[in-house]
């Protein structure tokens, strides 16, 4: 099924119904008549997009989704593909299938997820995979491709799972983090890790460590080579010398259960 | 029927059901590699006084392996999984796990039964240990003094058969030795078996029981050249002087089998005249689930 966005919303469109999940076993008119929050509003579906086909586990969304949150809240099969830029919490709380954007999304991808996976092939806001405010853990499951560069707080509180992203990451990547795992190709921002339990943040450049992070020693952690491989295979840049590369291993965060570790690629 | 000169006498080799797992060892060099599946795989020639049954099935280049560094796979066998589980885990933990650089993963996927190996060693860890879990593998990294060793944290394990065996008599020591030892060659080379015997050959080929109480299995008197005469009966004829067996553990029958028949032919090759027949070691069929005819091999 195809969904086109034919009257773009001027305020927030609520459409946590946008997943191949929600819309299982609907026609062209159920579909369309399904209700939106529109800012304050409840309106038709039908009211901003056109609907073409059949479910058949796969979504496919195109046009200026530029207002239009919480797509794929929830999702737990299913494909979905999505032209175009998004708003924020694409993904939350999904627990499986397959989400593919090809734009840029804002704050707030896969929050909560459990499982699944959510390529994006552009930039993201902040927050990806993180829990929200005031929980004590973000992302349980799942994994997040960012091909380009995030904002802050990537992997926030996250337990388990699998963040990536292939460009920059902002400030505060891998706050509180519980476990999983964040590995960012370029560049992060600073404070890295901060009060974080477990878990491990990766990147390929160097970074300024917050105080009471502890240097541990420079090694060559075999079990990245899964992470990179895998990456590879879903198809990041990773450089040969990453694989066999050695890593400045740092432990912290003191200030909690110091059992996380930071790992910087030396050489 | 006959190769060349080579007796094959008519009957079967016994096998019995067991159970199998893979072990992938991986480390920085292929010797490091190697040294850990030596070790892994030392005192594990018979169920019978060792609890299990192990050996080297191959080496693996750096593309084969899961970590893309050199590796050897090992395959270990042993009467339930049970069995093999905590044969596992004693040793991997003692052969592997010591053995600098290395790593050690499943290498059975898709088994219904699966043992927790990892997730009972990470205790070495002391709580510093700490795993991973991506893309359904869960993985566990145990830290140690040269940096980390990384298992998997359970291990496939699948019904197999163990037991399949060749009977080589010679007429005298050294025709006997280089055909054993052509077959062990011969076997060495293919997948899903081992040999766990020293060298892939044994000379103290067994019976069930004895009459001493406390031993489950005592020498195979009738094939003993020395006791011609003094035990009761001898499978030995008039110009058989040696004899040397190969056993042969498999991850299924098909495998066990090929392996007998190329051994044979290898064997033959190399025994030349001085070796009279081939047989196989069965217990009239009454205790094993295989029977694995030899000349049914011979004629495929």
């Amino acid at each position: 099924m195809k969904l086109t966005v034919h009257t773009p919303p001027e305020v927030p469109l609520e459409a946590e119904i946008l997943s191949p999940t929600s819309l299982a076993g609907l026609s062209e008119a159920e579909v369309s008549a399904l209700i939106v929050h529109h800012g304050n509003r409840k309106e038709a579906l039908g009211e901003f997009f056109s609907v073409n086909g059949k479910m058949n586990g796969r979504l496919e969304l195109e046009g200026d989704l530029s207002f239009v949150k919480l797509i794929g809240q929830g999702m737990a099969d299913g494909e979905m593909f999505i032209e175009g830029n998004v708003s924020g919490h694409l993904g939350c709380g999904m627990s499986g299938g397959r989400i593919v954007l090809n734009g840029d999304a804002q704050d707030w991808v896969g929050e909560d997820m459990t499982g699944g996976s959510i390529t994006i092939n552009g930039n993201a806001g902040h927050m990806v995979g993180s829990g929200v405010r005031g929980a004590e853990q973000g992302m349980l499951g799942g994994e997040i491709f960012v091909r380009g560069n995030c904002k802050n707080e990537a992997g926030g509180a996250m337990r388990r799972g699998l963040v990536a992203i292939g460009g920059n990451s902002g400030d505060f990547t891998g706050l509180n983090m519980v476990a999983g795992t964040v590995i960012v190709l370029g560049e992060m921002g600073i404070r890295t890790g901060s009060n974080m339990k477990r878990g491990s943040v990766i990147s390929m450049n160097p970074a300024r460590m917050i105080p009471s992070f502890s240097y541990s020693c420079t090694y060559q952690p075999i079990f990245l080579r899964f992470y990179l491989n895998y990456l590879r295979d879903v198809g990041f840049e990773i450089d040969d010398a990453w694989l066999n590369g050695s890593y400045q291993r740092w432990c912290g965060d003191a200030i909690s259960l110091n059992k996380g570790e930071v790992l910087l690629y030396q050489s | 029927m006959k190769i060349r000169s080579t007796e094959i006498t008519d009957t079967f080799a016994e096998a019995f059901k067991m159970s199998a797992a893979r072990i992938i060892i991986t480390a920085e060099s292929d010797y490091w590699a190697m040294a850990a599946a030596q070790s892994v795989t030392g005192f594990a020639t018979s169920v019978i006084g060792c609890r299990c049954e192990a050996g080297i099935e191959k080496t693996l280049s750096p593309k084969e392996t899961p970590d893309q560094r050199p590796g050897v796979s090992v395959l270990l066998f042993a009467n339930s999984t049970k069995g093999v589980g905590n044969r596992l885990v004693e040793r991997i933990g003692q052969s592997v796990m010591t053995c600098p650089t290395t790593a050690c993963f499943n290498g059975l996927d898709g088994t219904e039964e699966k043992f927790s190996v990892g997730e009972k060693l990470r205790y070495f860890g002391d709580g510093y240990q700490g795993s991973k879990v991506l893309n359904d593998r869960k993985m566990w990294r145990i830290p140690v003094m040269e940096g980390e060793f990384l298992i998997d944290d359970s291990f496939g394990i699948q019904a197999a058969v163990g037991g399949g065996n060749l009977l080589f008599l010679g007429k005298e020591l050294s025709s006997t030795l280089q055909a054993a030892t052509a077959a062990a060659e011969a076997m060495r080379k293919l997948p899903n078996i081992i040999l766990p015997m020293p060298g892939g050959v044994v000379r103290s080929g067994s019976k069930p029981g004895s009459r001493y109480k406390a031993l489950p299995a005592s020498t195979n008197d009738a094939f003993c050249p020395t006791l011609r005469g003094s035990a009761p009966k001898t499978e030995l004829g008039e110009d058989e002087a040696c004899v040397l067996e190969i056993v042969i553990d498999g991850l299924d029958e098909s495998s066990v089998a090929e392996a007998m028949r190329q051994g044979m032919h290898a064997a033959v090759e190399a025994g030349g005249e001085g070796l009279a027949r081939i047989t196989a070691g069965n217990y009239g069929g009454n205790l094993g689930q295989y029977k694995i005819g030899l000349h049914p091999l011979l004629q495929d």
